[in-house]
C-alpha cells in the first residue's frame, strides 16, 4: 500500500493560542480515516490546512509524496484531491446535472470557452458521476429545490469529476436523518472500494464513525491522542476520557457544528 | 419578439402624442425649439415667455411671409445626447424649418455640430461658450446671445479704469468658468499691462465650498475680485464673503451677476458697488427696449428676466431671417442669416457673415440696493460689436467654411 | 496660525449638514438595506419646507422651531414614502428598492418645482447671528459657530438613541442581523418604517439647517448625493461614528483642498475614498459584509436554458421586423431606435455583470463614456478613420475595465459599488478637467460616421447588426463554460473555488468583457450623435443603466433589454408634456409595486400561472 496524505508536525497558532499542535499522520490509499474530536479540538482548522484555506504556522503537508504545504485550494484540487462541505455549497440557480459539468469543465480546463454550449458538454461522464451516487434520475431538477440529502450526495459527484485520489469530507453526514446517513456513508465506502479514492472525514456521529471507518485518529486540545483501529480506539481509556470528560457519550446524536 | 411589438406600439403612441402640437394651423412655419425646461426652469420659463409673446405678436400682425408661425417646444433633460435626437425628429418628422434653443453650452454645441452634418439652420439662443462660433464654429449654426468673450471684455474694459492691479478670480470650475477667466485676463492684460493675477479659485458647479472659497480669496490680499459664479453658487459665495468682509473695500466684477435670474434671489442681501454685465429691465422705459418691458408685464404679470429678452430676439430674428430668406429652405435661411440686420429692443444687431455672431450687447452697470432689491445703477448699454476681436484674429480661430 | 484655526472651523461647520444628511443614509442601510438614491431628494425637501415655516413663524423661536419643524415634516414624508412604496418590496431582490428611490426622486423634482417655483430661494439667516465673531483676528459667521454646536449635540442624541434605549438596541441588533431581530417578535415593518423616517427626518434637518449658508434650489437634491455616499462608505456604511469622522474629514480636507490646490474641488473627496477603500475595505468603521450582498436574495434564480427553436424563430421574426422597419418607419423612428438598441445593448452588457456575475457596478458609464471617448479623441486628435476608432471604443473601455475591475474586485457587495463608482467618477472628473485634450465640458464635437454610414437608414443597420450582435454575443457567453463559471462564483464561491475554478479571475474577465460590449454602446452612440461630452460619463448615466437592468428582471435573461427599450421609450413619449418626471417617477413605482421580480420575471411569472408557460418544478 502506498502512502496518499502525510503530514509531518503540521502546527497552527492563532496569535498565541495553538489550535493544531504537531500532528502527524500518514493515509493510505484505499483508506477510510476517521479524523473525530470533541468540540474546539483543532478539526476544522487540521482539515482547512489540508484543503489549503488556512496556511500552517508550522510542520509539512504531503500528497502522494509531494510537498503541497501552503498551496491554494485550486492547487490541491488540480493535484486530485476532492472536497465536500459540512454546509451544503452548490450552485442554486443550475440544475443537478449543471453543477457536476461545471466541474467537470473546470478538470478539463475549459472554465474561460466562451463559444461552446456548456451544457452540451460532458453530459455523459456527468450522467455517470450522478449513477455513482445514485442522482441520475434527478439530473435535470434544478438545484434549489433538492432535499437536503440529495445536496449532499450532489456534492459528493461533484468531488469525485476530476477522479480525485483523495477525498476531503467534513462532516459528511451534518444536519441528515439517521437513514440517510446511513446509506451516505455506505456509498461512500462503496467508492472507496470501488474507485480505489481514499477518504479522510470528520464525523461527530461516533455510530456513523464506528460503523464506516478503517481507522480512526482522536484530537483533543489540538494534539492527536490516539490513532488506530476501530477496536483499540472505542475501548481506548484516554478517547474515553475525552469524550466522557466532554460530556458527550459515544452515541451522540446530531451536535452542533464544529466551532 | 416583444421588443419589436414593443416598438410598434410605441411608434403608435408617439404619433398620438405628437398630434396636438401638429395639429394646429395647416400652413403654419414651425420652428423647433429645444431646451432644458426642467433643468433650468428658472431660465428656460422667462425665456419661452418672451417667444410666445413675439409669436403672438408676428401672427396677429399677419404671420411670416403670410402664413403663421409656430413653435415647437421640447425638452431635453440638459443632455446633449437627447437634444440630438429631437432634433432630428423636429427635423425630420415634425417639418420643423430650422432649430433653436440651448441654454447650456454642450448642448448647443451638439446642436451646433449636428446642424452642420445634416445641414439644418440652428440659432443657438442662449449658449455662451465663444467656440460656439470660432473654434467650433461652422456654416450652419448662429448665435443670438452676447458670448462669454463679450461680456468678459465689457468687464474688463471697466476694470482697467479702477486703479486695482491685483486681482483675484473665481469661477466654476468648467468650461464657461475657465472662457471666462481666459477672455478677461487676455483683456485686462492688453489694456493694462502691470496687472497681476494673485488668485484663482476653481469651486465645482453648484457644489461651492464658500466658506473655504472667501478665506482662500483673502489670503490672497487681492485689490480686486473677478466673479463667474452664479446661481446658488453666487448666493453663498455672496453671503460668506459679505459676511466675512471679503467685499470692504475691494473693487469686485461679476459677470452676469446683475441679471435678474442670478440677482433677485439675493434679495437685500445683493451685493452693492460690483460692476456686473445685467438687465435693468426696471430702468427701461422708453423706446423699444421700453416697449417690450411694458407688453411683457402686460402679457405674463411678470417682470422681463434676460432669458425673456432673449427669448424675444431670438423669435424676432428668426421672423427676420424667413423674411428675408423669403422661403424655408435651410439654404435659404441660412444665407438669410449671415450679415442679418434686425431691430430689436436693445437696438440694431447684425448677425455678422464673419462668424455668425450676432452683435447683441450688454448692460453693464453698478449694482446697488433699491427697496430691498439689488439692481443696476449708472448703466449703460454696451453695443456687442465693439468687444470682439479683429476679423484677423476671428478668422484665424475659426475653420474655413 | 489664525488662518488655520478658521480654516479648521469653517471645514467642521460645513461638516454639520453633511454628517446629518450622511448620518441618515447609513442608518437606513445599516438597518434597511435599502441604498437610498432619493436621501438627496429628502434633504432638498427639508430644506423648501424648512424656507416655507421660516416665512411664517416669527423670529428666533420660529427660525429654530422652523428647523425642527421642517426635519419632523420631512421625517414624516419618508415614513409614507417607506409605507406606501418601499413597503410592498422588501422581498423584491436585493438593491431592487433603489429602482423605487429612483422614481421618487423624479417625483420630488417635480412636485418641488410645483410648489415652491422655479426660482432659487435664498435661506433666510438666523435671528442674532448674523454676522461674524473675530478668532485670532480672523472672521468666522457667528451661524458657523452655532453649527459647531449644534452638530456634536445632534450627534451626540443620536448616539444616545442608539446605544442606549431599547429602540436603539433593537435598532444595532437589526443592523448585525435582520432576521435575528424578526425572530424576537419585533415588528420588523415598524422599525424598518421608523428607521427610514428617522434617515429621512436627519436628512431634512440637515436641509433646514444649511439654510442659513445658502438656501434652497432645485439641483441640491443631486448635489448633495454624491458627497453624501462617500462620506457613508468611507466611514463604513451602518456606522454613525463613521460618519460623523469622515464628514468631518472630507470638509475639512476640502477647505485646505480649496486654498492650496484650488483645481482639486472635483476629485478630492473621490480621491480620498479610493485610498481609504484600498487599505480599509470596509471603510473606517464598517464589518465585513456577510453573504447575501450580490442581489441575489430571496428566490433562488432559475436555470438557463439555451432558446429553443420556437424562441429562435421569435427572436428572428423580431430582428426581420426591425431590419424591415426603414421600410415602413419614418427617419424619426430609425433615429429612435439606434438609440434604443444602443442603450439595449449598454444595459445588457451591465446586466451580464449584474444578473450573472452577482457584481453590482455604480459606475458603468465608465466604459460606455469610455469607448466613446476613445473613439471620439483618435477622431479628433490623431485623424483616425471612423472604422478603426469605432473598432478600439470597446478595446478601450475592456482595458479601462481591466484596471478599473482589478483594484475594485477585492470588495464585493456595496463597497465594491460604490469603489466602481469612485472610479467612474475619477475618470469623469479626468475628461471634465483636461480641457485641452478633452475638450471638458465642451466636448468633441464632429465626431461623425465615415461617409458609408452617413446616412440615417445606413447607420440604423449598422447599430442594429452591432447592438442585436452584441446581445445575442453576450446571451451566448451566459450558456457558454464561461457564463456557467461566473454564475458558478456567484451561487457559491466556496465550491466554485474548491473545484479548481479560479473565482477572481473569471470575474475579472467579466468585469472586462462586459466593460467592452458598454465601450461598444459607447462607441454607436458618438457616431450616431456626432458628439460627445462628459454627461455620458455620469453618475446618471450608470443609474439608467441599474434602473433598467432591475426594472426589466435581474434574476432574467432579457430583463435588461426589455428593462431598457421600456425605459428609453417611455422617456422619449412622456419627455413631450410638461410634468414628464413627475408622470415618470410615477410610472416606475407603479412598475416597481406591481412587478416586484421586474417586468420579465413578473411576466413569466403571470404566464406560468396563466398556465401559457411550463411551472417552474415544485417551487415554493
Amino acid at each position: 500500500m502506498s502512502v496518499v496524505l502525510e503530514t509531518r508536525g503540521l502546527t497552527k497558532a492563532f496569535g498565541g493560542l495553538v489550535a493544531v499542535n504537531d500532528v502527524s499522520f500518514k493515509l493510505q490509499k484505499g483508506e477510510l480515516l476517521a479524523l473525530i474530536g470533541p468540540n474546539g479540538a483543532g478539526k476544522s482548522t487540521c482539515f482547512n490546512m489540508l484543503m489549503g484555506q488556512l496556511k500552517p504556522t508550522g510542520g509539512r503537508v504531503f500528497l502522494m509524496g509531494e510537498d503541497i504545504t501552503g498551496k491554494s485550494p485550486r492547487d490541491i484540487w488540480r493535484r486530485g484531491v476532492g472536497r465536500t462541505f459540512q454546509i451544503t455549497a452548490t450552485y442554486a440557480s443550475m440544475t443537478v446535472i449543471e453543477n457536476v459539468q461545471m466541474a467537470l469543465l473546470s478538470h478539463n480546463r475549459q472554465v474561460f470557452r466562451a463559444l461552446p454550449f456548456a451544457h452540451r458538454m460532458h453530459r455523459a461522464r456527468a450522467l455517470e458521476l450522478l449513477g455513482m451516487v445514485g442522482m441520475e434520475a434527478q439530473a435535470e431538477r434544478h438545484c434549489a429545490v433538492l432535499a437536503y440529502g440529495d445536496l449532499k450526495r450532489l456534492e459528493l459527484a461533484i468531488a469525485l469529476a476530476h477522479e480525485p485520489t483523495l477525498l476531503l469530507m467534513d462532516e459528511p453526514t451534518a444536519g441528515m436523518a439517521p437513514r440517510e446517513r446511513i446509506a451516505l456513508m455506505q456509498l461512500t465506502a462503496d467508492i472507496v472500494r470501488d474507485q480505489g479514492v481514499s477518504v479522510l472525514f470528520t464525523e461527530h456521529d461516533m455510530d456513523v464513525v464506528f460503523a464506516h471507518a478503517h481507522r480512526i485518529m482522536v484530537l483533543n486540545r489540538g494534539e492527536l491522542i490516539a490513532d488506530g483501529s476501530v477496536d483499540q480506539i472505542r475501548n481506548d481509556p484516554r478517547v474515553q476520557e475525552v469524550y466522557l470528560g466532554g460530556g458527550t457519550v459515544f452515541k451522540s446524536e446530531d451536535e452542533a457544528a464544529d466551532a | 419578439m416583444k421588443r419589436k411589438t414593443f416598438l410598434k406600439g410605441l411608434m403608435g403612441a408617439a404619433t398620438l402624442a405628437a398630434l396636438p402640437l401638429t395639429a394646429m394651423a395647416q400652413e403654419a412655419i414651425k420652428i423647433g425649439e429645444i431646451n432644458h425646461y426642467k433643468r433650468m426652469a428658472a431660465f428656460a420659463e422667462p425665456y419661452r415667455k418672451g417667444i410666445e409673446l413675439a409669436l403672438e405678436q408676428v401672427n396677429e400682425a399677419g404671420g411670416v411671409m403670410g402664413r403663421p408661425v409656430e413653435f415647437i417646444f421640447r425638452d431635453d433633460q440638459g443632455e446633449p445626447g437627447e437634444a440630438v435626437k429631437i432634433a432630428e425628429e423636429l427635423m425630420t418628422r415634425d417639418g420643423a424649418v430650422m432649430l433653436t434653443g440651448a441654454i447650456l453650452s454642450n448642448v448647443g454645441l451638439a446642436l451646433s455640430s449636428m446642424a452642420a452634418q445634416k445641414g439644418y439652420v440652428y440659432l443657438a439662443s442662449e449658449p455662451l461658450a465663444d467656440s460656439l462660433v470660432w473654434e467650433s464654429g461652422n456654416a450652419y449654426t448662429f448665435r443670438l446671445r452676447s458670448s462669454t468673450y463679450m461680456q468678459a471684455a465689457m468687464l474688463a474694459e471697466q476694470a482697467a479704469k479702477t486703479d486695482a492691479v491685483k486681482y483675484a478670480l473665481i469661477a466654476p470650475n468648467y468650461a464657461y468658468g475657465k472662457d471666462a477667466v481666459a477672455a478677461f485676463k487676455e483683456n485686462l492684460q492688453r489694456l493694462k499691462p502691470d496687472v497681476e493675477f494673485v488668485a484663482e479659485q476653481w469651486p465645482a458647479l453648484f457644489k461651492i465650498d464658500a466658506g473655504a472659497e472667501v478665506q482662500a480669496l483673502e489670503r490672497a490680499k487681492p485689490d480686486a475680485i473677478y466673479n463667474v459664479t452664479f446661481g446658488p453658487d453666487l448666493a453663498k459665495f455672496v453671503r460668506e464673503g459679505t459676511d466675512r468682509g471679503l467685499f470692504d473695500g475691494r473693487e469686485v466684477f461679476g459677470l452676469l451677476s446683475g441679471e435678474p435670474e442670478y440677482l433677485d434671489p439675493l434679495g437685500d442681501e445683493a451685493p452693492e458697488g460690483w460692476v456686473v454685465t445685467g438687465y435693468p429691465w426696471y430702468d427701461l422705459k422708453d423706446g423699444p427696449g421700453g416697449e417690450f418691458v411694458a407688453a411683457y408685464q402686460e402679457r405674463w404679470d411678470d417682470y422681463p428676466r434676460l432669458g425673456s429678452i432673449v427669448g424675444y430676439m431670438t423669435a424676432q430674428s428668426i421672423f427676420a431671417a424667413l423674411e428675408k430668406a423669403g422661403s424655408t429652405d435651410s439654404e435659404a435661411i441660412r444665407e438669410a442669416f449671415s450679415g442679418l440686420q434686425l431691430d430689436t429692443p436693445v437696438g440694431q444687431i447684425t448677425y455678422r457673415a464673419i462668424d455668425h455672431q450676432s452683435t447683441m450687447g450688454a448692460y453693464v452697470g453698478k449694482t446697488t440696493l433699491r427697496d430691498g432689491k439689488g439692481v443696476m445703477t449708472d448703466w449703460e448699454y454696451k453695443d456687442g460689436a465693439n468687444y470682439l476681436p479683429s476679423d484677423e484674429e476671428v478668422s484665424k480661430l475659426r475653420p474655413a467654411d | 496660525m489664525g488662518l488655520f484655526i478658521a480654516q479648521l472651523l469653517t471645514g467642521l461647520a460645513n461638516a454639520g449638514a453633511l454628517f446629518m444628511v450622511a448620518s441618515g443614509l447609513s442608518l437606513i442601510f445599516g438597518v434597511t438595506r435599502i441604498v437610498n438614491f432619493a436621501h438627496g431628494s429628502f434633504y432638498m425637501l427639508g430644506a423648501y419646507i424648512g424656507y416655507t415655516l421660516m416665512q411664517v413663524l416669527p423670529g428666533a423661536v420660529g427660525f429654530w422651531g422652523a428647523i425642527l419643524l421642517a426635519g419632523i415634516a420631512v421625517g414624516v414624508i419618508g415614513m409614507l414614502v417607506e409605507i406606501l412604496v418601499l413597503r410592498p418590496i422588501y422581498r423584491a431582490p436585493e438593491l431592487f428598492q433603489l429602482v423605487a428611490t429612483f422614481g421618487v426622486i423624479l417625483v420630488v423634482q417635480d412636485l418641488a418645482l410645483m410648489v415652491w417655483g422655479p426660482d432659487d430661494l435664498l435661506g433666510p439667516r438666523a435671528p442674532g447671528l448674523r454676522g461674524v465673531v473675530r478668532i485670532m483676528g480672523e472672521p468666522i459667521p457667528k451661524y458657523d459657530i452655532a453649527l459647531l454646536v449644534i452638530t456634536p449635540f445632534v450627534a451626540l442624541a443620536l448616539w444616545y438613541l442608539i446605544t442606549k434605549t431599547r429602540v436603539g438596541i433593537l435598532v444595532r441588533a437589526a443592523t448585525q442581523d435582520r432576521e435575528m431581530v424578526g425572530a424576537l417578535g419585533v415588528n420588523q415593518a415598524w422599525l424598518f418604517t421608523g428607521v427610514f423616517a428617522l434617515g429621512c427626518a436627519l436628512a431634512g434637518l440637515g436641509g433646514a439647517l444649511q439654510l442659513p449658508k445658502g438656501g434652497a434650489d432645485l439641483l441640491m437634491d443631486f448635489n448633495i448625493l454624491t458627497a453624501v455616499f462617500v462620506v457613508v462608505v468611507i466611514g463604513g456604511m451602518g456606522s454613525l461614528p463613521g460618519a460623523y469622522l469622515a464628514a468631518v474629514i472630507i470638509s475639512v480636507l476640502n477647505v485646505f483642498g480649496v486654498t492650496y490646490l484650488p483645481q482639486s474641488t472635483l476629485v478630492l473627496m473621490f480621491v480620498v475614498m479610493v485610498l481609504v477603500l484600498m487599505v480599509r475595505p470596509y471603510g473606517l468603521f464598517g464589518r465585513e459584509e456577510v453573504a447575501g450582498e450580490h442581489g441575489q436574495v430571496g428566490e433562488p434564480e432559475r436555470p438557463i436554458k439555451p432558446a429553443g427553436l420556437q424562441v429562435r424563430l421569435l427572436v428572428a421574426a423580431g430582428v426581420a421586423a426591425l431590419a424591415a422597419l426603414p421600410l415602413f418607419g419614418s427617419n424619426f423612428t430609425q433615429v429612435l431606435a439606434t438609440d434604443i438598441l444602443i442603450f439595449c445593448l449598454f444595459a445588457a452588457s451591465l446586466h451580464f455583470l449584474l444578473g450573472l456575475g452577482g457584481m453590482v457596478s455604480f459606475g458603468h458609464a465608465a466604459y460606455f463614456g469610455g469607448g466613446a471617448y476613445v473613439a471620439a479623441l483618435l477622431v479628433t486628435h490623431a485623424d483616425t478613420p471612423m472604422e478603426l476608432a469605432f473598432l478600439l471604443a470597446p478595446i478601450g473601455a475592456g482595458m479601462a475595465a481591466i484596471i478599473i475591475g482589478w483594484i475594485c474586485l477585492r470588495l464585493t457587495g456595496v463597497y465594491f459599488a460604490m469603489l466602481t463608482l469612485a472610479f467612474a467618477q475619477l475618470l469623469w472628473s479626468l475628461v471634465f478637467q483636461w480641457g485641452e485634450v478633452t475638450g471638458g465640458d465642451d466636448g468633441l464635437l464632429s465626431i461623425w460616421p465615415a461617409p458609408w454610414l452617413s446616412g440615417t437608414t445606413a447607420y440604423y443597420y449598422f447599430a442594429l447588426v452591432l447592438s442585436v450582435g452584441g446581445i445575442l454575443f453576450l446571451r451566448h457567453v451566459a450558456h457558454s463554460p464561461f457564463g456557467y463559471a461566473l454564475r458558478a462564483a456567484r451561487d457559491s464561491e466556496r465550491q466554485a473555488e474548491a473545484t479548481g475554478i479560479d473565482t477572481r479571475r473569471v470575474r475579472m474577465f467579466a468585469f472586462a468583457f462586459a466593460g467592452m460590449m458598454a465601450g461598444l454602446a459607447g462607441g454607436l452612440f458618438v457616431f450616431s450623435k456626432g458628439s460627445i461630452f462628459p454627461n455620458e460619463l455620469e453618475i446618471t448615466r450608470s443609474f439608467d443603466a441599474l434602473i433598467v437592468v432591475f426594472l426589466g428582471g435581474v434574476k432574467t435573461l432579457s430583463g435588461g433589454i426589455v428593462g431598457g427599450a421600456f425605459f428609453k421609450g417611455v422617456e422619449d413619449m412622456l419627455t413631450r408634456y410638461e410634468y414628464w418626471r413627475l408622470a415618470m417617477g410615477l410610472l416606475i413605482i407603479f412598475v416597481v409595486i406591481v412587478a416586484p421580480d421586474g417586468i420579465v420575471g413578473t411576466l413569466r411569472k403571470l404566464a406560468e400561472r396563466a398556465g401559457l408557460l411550463r411551472r417552474a418544478e415544485d417551487e415554493t
